[in-house]
C-alpha cells in the first residue's frame, strides 16, 4: 500500500515529471489542448487565447513574485513596453512578428533590469512602492510621448503575417499562444531545477542568508527581473499581434494588480497556480458578462449595474480564496491529487 | 508672486489632505505591516457618506460625525470578517485581501450611490480644510503616544507575539487600527468632496498617497504630515509652472530619488536584520 512518493535519489526527486501519473496527466493535458480548437465556439477560442497570454504573464510575475519573494506593481508597465516595442519593431523595421516578439522580449528585460536596480537597496513594501513608480513613469512616457507611440490615441499593429497568410484569427493565433504559455511553463519549470533557480528561491527565503551562502545578490536579484520581465514583455507583445491594436488603457496599474491577484489567487511560486489563477481571473468577468445578457432579456435593469457586479464578484472571489485557501488553487489542486492517490482508502 | 502664492495655498491644502490619508495608511501599516490598497475606495466612502448625512436638515457638526462614525464601523466590518481570518498568513495575502475589498467597496458604493458625479452640499476653504487636517492629525499623534489603545497599537506593531503575552489583545487592536484608519480616510474624503465636488475620480487620490508614506517612511506620523506637504507643494508647482500633466509624475520621480538615499524614507524606523 503506497502512502506517498519516496524518492531514493536527486535525481528521481528533481525530475520534471516526478511520477508516471504526472506523465499521462500532463500527456492528456496535452491531446485536450491539441484536440480543443477544432471542437470550440470561436467565442471560447478567444477566451483560451486570452487565457494563454495571461498564462505567460502570470508565470513571468511569480518568477519575481513567488519564486524570488520580490512585489511588483510595475507588471502593466512591462507589458506596455512589451507591446509598443514589438509593435513599433513591426511598423518602424518591417520585421515579421516572429522576430519582433523575441525582440521586443529582450527590450523588456533590459527595462525590467534597470528598475529592478532599487531592489538592491530596498525591500519589501518600500519596492513594492518603487515598482509602483516604473508604473506610473512608464505610463507618462507611452501617453506623452506622442510622436512615437501615438500618446492616447490606439497604435495600429499591422496583422501578423506568416507564408503571405494572417494569423491573428482565433484559430491560428491559438497555436502560437498555446506554444509561448507552454514554452514559459516548460521553461520555468527547468529553471528551478537549475542553480540560479535554488538562488531566487534562497533569496526569497531569507536574502541576508543567501548572500551568507555565497549567493551574489546583486547578480542574482536582477537575473530575476530580467527573466521575469522577459516573460511579461512577450505577454505584452502577443497582445499587440493578437489584437493588432495597442492603447495605454490595457497597461495600467489595474493590470498590475489583476495579475498580482492571478498569481496569489492560483498559488505562489507554482507554475500550474499561475495557470489556474489566469484561467480564474481571466473566465470570471466573461462568465458574469454572459450570465448578465442572459438575464437582461428578461431583466432590462441588469445591464446598468454589469461593471459593478463584475467588481465586485471579482473581489469576492479573490477574498473567498485568500480566507479559505490562502497558498491558493495550486494547494486546492494538490490537495485533490494527494485525496486521490490513497483513494479509496484514505485516513 | 500671486501666482506663486495661490500655488503654495492649493498645495498645502492638498498635502493635508494627504498626510491625512496617510496617517490612515501608517496606522494599518503600524499595527499589522500591512499596505492598504482599499484606501482610494473608503476615501470615496467617506465622501459620499458625507453628501448623504450632510443633505440632511441635522447641524454640520452632527453630520460629519456620523459621517466619520458610519465609516469607522465600516472599518470594524473589514477588519472583523475580512482581515482577522488572515492573522497569521504571509503580508501579501493581506495585501491581496486589501485589493479584493477595494473592488467591492466599490462596486458597493456604486450600487448605492451611482457613478454620477454630485454637489457637494458643504463648500469649504481652503484654510479651513489645512486647519482641520492639522488639528486632526495633532488628535492622532496624541492618540499614539499617550493613550492606552494607541501604546498597544505601537507594541504590536513593535512585536506581535510579545504584545500578545503582554495581554493586548491581537483582534481587538486589529478592528481599532481599522476603524480609526477609515474615520480619517472619511475625513480626507469629506475634505476634498468639499473643495472638488463628490465624484468617482477621488478614488485615484488613494493611490497618490504611496508617495506621500514612503517619503515620510512607512512608520512615522511625522513623516507623513511632512511628505505630504512636500508632495502637495511639488505637484501644485510642477502642475502650475510646468504643466502637461507633468504633476503625476513628478512625485514618483523625487520618490525614487530619496529611496535611493535613503532606503527608509526620510523619518522610517531603520531596520536591524538578524538572520
Amino acid at each position: 500500500m503506497r502512502s506517498g512518493n519516496f524518492f531514493t535519489s536527486y535525481a528521481a526527486d528533481m525530475a520534471l515529471f516526478r511520477t508516471p501519473l504526472e506523465r499521462w496527466r500532463m500527456g492528456l493535458f496535452a491531446v485536450a489542448i491539441i484536440v480543443f480548437p477544432f471542437v470550440a465556439t470561436s467565442y471560447a477560442l478567444s477566451l483560451a487565447n486570452q487565457i494563454a497570454i495571461a498564462t505567460v504573464g502570470a508565470i513571468g510575475l511569480n518568477i519575481l513574485v513567488g519564486y524570488t519573494g520580490q512585489i511588483s506593481l510595475g507588471q502593466g508597465a512591462f507589458m506596455a513596453v512589451g507591446a509598443y516595442s514589438s509593435g513599433l519593431a513591426t511598423i518602424e523595421w518591417g520585421l515579421p512578428f516572429w522576430l519582433s516578439i523575441p525582440l521586443a522580449s529582450l527590450f523588456t528585460a533590459a527595462v525590467g533590469v534597470f528598475f529592478g536596480l532599487p531592489s538592491l537597496r530596498l525591500k519589501g513594501l518600500y519596492l513594492a512602492i518603487a515598482t509602483l513608480a516604473a508604473q506610473q513613469i512608464v505610463e507618462w512616457i507611452v501617453t506623452h510621448w506622442t510622436g512615437l507611440t501615438g500618446g492616447t490615441e490606439a497604435l495600429v499593429v499591422p496583422a501578423p503575417r506568416l507564408f503571405g497568410a494572417r494569423m491573428n484569427t482565433d484559430f491560428r493565433f491559438y497555436w502560437f499562444a498555446v506554444l509561448a504559455a507552454s514554452g514559459t511553463a516548460l521553461f520555468t519549470a527547468n529553471l528551478f531545477r537549475s542553480r540560479v533557480g535554488r538562488a531566487f528561491l534562497a533569496i526569497r527565503d531569507q536574502d541576508i542568508a543567501a548572500e551568507a551562502s555565497g549567493v551574489n545578490l546583486f547578480r542574482y536579484k536582477l537575473t530575476a527581473f530580467a527573466v521575469s520581465s522577459f516573460f511579461v514583455g512577450m505577454s505584452g507583445a502577443l497582445i499587440a499581434h493578437y489584437r493588432t491594436i495597442v492603447t495605454w488603457e490595457r497597461f495600467t496599474l489595474e493590470v498590475s494588480i489583476l495579475y498580482l491577484a492571478m498569481v496569489i489567487v492560483g498559488g505562489l511560486g507554482s507554475i500550474v497556480g499561475s495557470f489556474l489563477g489566469a484561467s480564474v481571473i481571466t473566465l470570471l468577468p466573461a462568465l458574469i458578462a454572459t450570465s448578465g445578457r442572459a438575464l437582461q432579456t428578461s431583466f432590462p435593469a441588469v445591464a446598468g449595474i454589469l461593471p459593478a457586479v463584475q467588481e465586485g464578484v471579482f473581489g469576492l472571489v479573490v477574498l473567498l480564496v485568500l480566507i479559505l485557501e490562502p497558498k491558493g488553487l495550486a494547494k486546492v489542486w494538490s490537495n485533490v491529487k494527494t485525496y486521490f492517490r490513497l483513494w479509496p482508502f484514505s485516513y | 508672486m500671486e501666482v506663486l502664492a495661490e500655488l503654495t495655498l492649493a498645495g498645502l491644502a492638498n498635502g493635508m489632505i494627504y498626510a491625512l490619508i496617510a496617517i490612515g495608511f501608517i496606522i494599518i501599516y503600524k499595527a499589522t505591516d500591512v499596505i492598504n490598497f482599499a484606501q482610494g475606495p473608503l476615501l470615496l466612502l467617506g465622501a459620499y457618506l458625507g453628501y448623504t448625512f450632510l443633505s440632511l436638515p441635522i447641524p454640520t457638526w452632527l453630520g460629519i460625525g456620523l459621517a466619520l462614525g458610519v465609516a469607522a464601523l465600516v472599518g470594524v466590518a473589514i477588519a472583523r470578517f475580512a482581515l482577522r481570518p488572515l492573522i497569521g498568513e504571509p503580508v501579501i495575502s493581506m495585501i491581496m485581501a486589501t485589493v479584493a475589498l477595494s473592488s467591492i467597496l466599490q462596486a458597493l458604493i456604486q450600487g448605492i450611490w451611482g457613478v454620477r458625479p454630485r454637489n457637494f452640499p458643504l463648500n469649504v476653504d481652503r484654510p479651513v480644510v489645512i486647519g482641520v487636517a492639522a488639528l486632526s492629525l495633532v488628535a492622532l499623534g496624541w492618540f499614539f503616544r499617550k493613550s492606552r489603545e494607541g501604546l498597544a497599537m505601537r507594541a504590536v506593531a513593535d512585536d506581535q507575539q510579545a504584545a500578545m503575552s503582554m495581554g493586548v489583545s491581537l483582534p481587538r487592536t486589529l478592528s481599532i487600527a481599522w476603524a480609526l484608519a477609515s474615520a480619517a480616510a472619511a475625513l480626507g474624503g469629506i475634505l476634498l468632496a468639499g473643495l472638488v465636488g463628490v465624484s468617482q475620480d477621488i478614488t485615484a487620490i488613494g493611490l497618490r498617497v504611496f508617495p506621500v508614506v514612503i517619503l515620510g517612511g512607512l512608520d512615522s506620523i511625522v513623516g507623513a504630515v511632512i511628505g505630504g506637504a512636500l508632495i502637495g507643494l511639488v505637484e501644485a508647482y510642477a502642475g502650475g509652472y510646468i504643466g502637461m500633466g507633468v504633476q503625476t509624475l513628478v512625485p514618483y520621480a523625487l520618490l525614487l530619488v530619496v529611496l535611493m538615499v535613503r532606503p527608509y524614507g526620510l523619518f522610517g524606523k531603520r531596520r536591524m536584520e538578524r538572520v
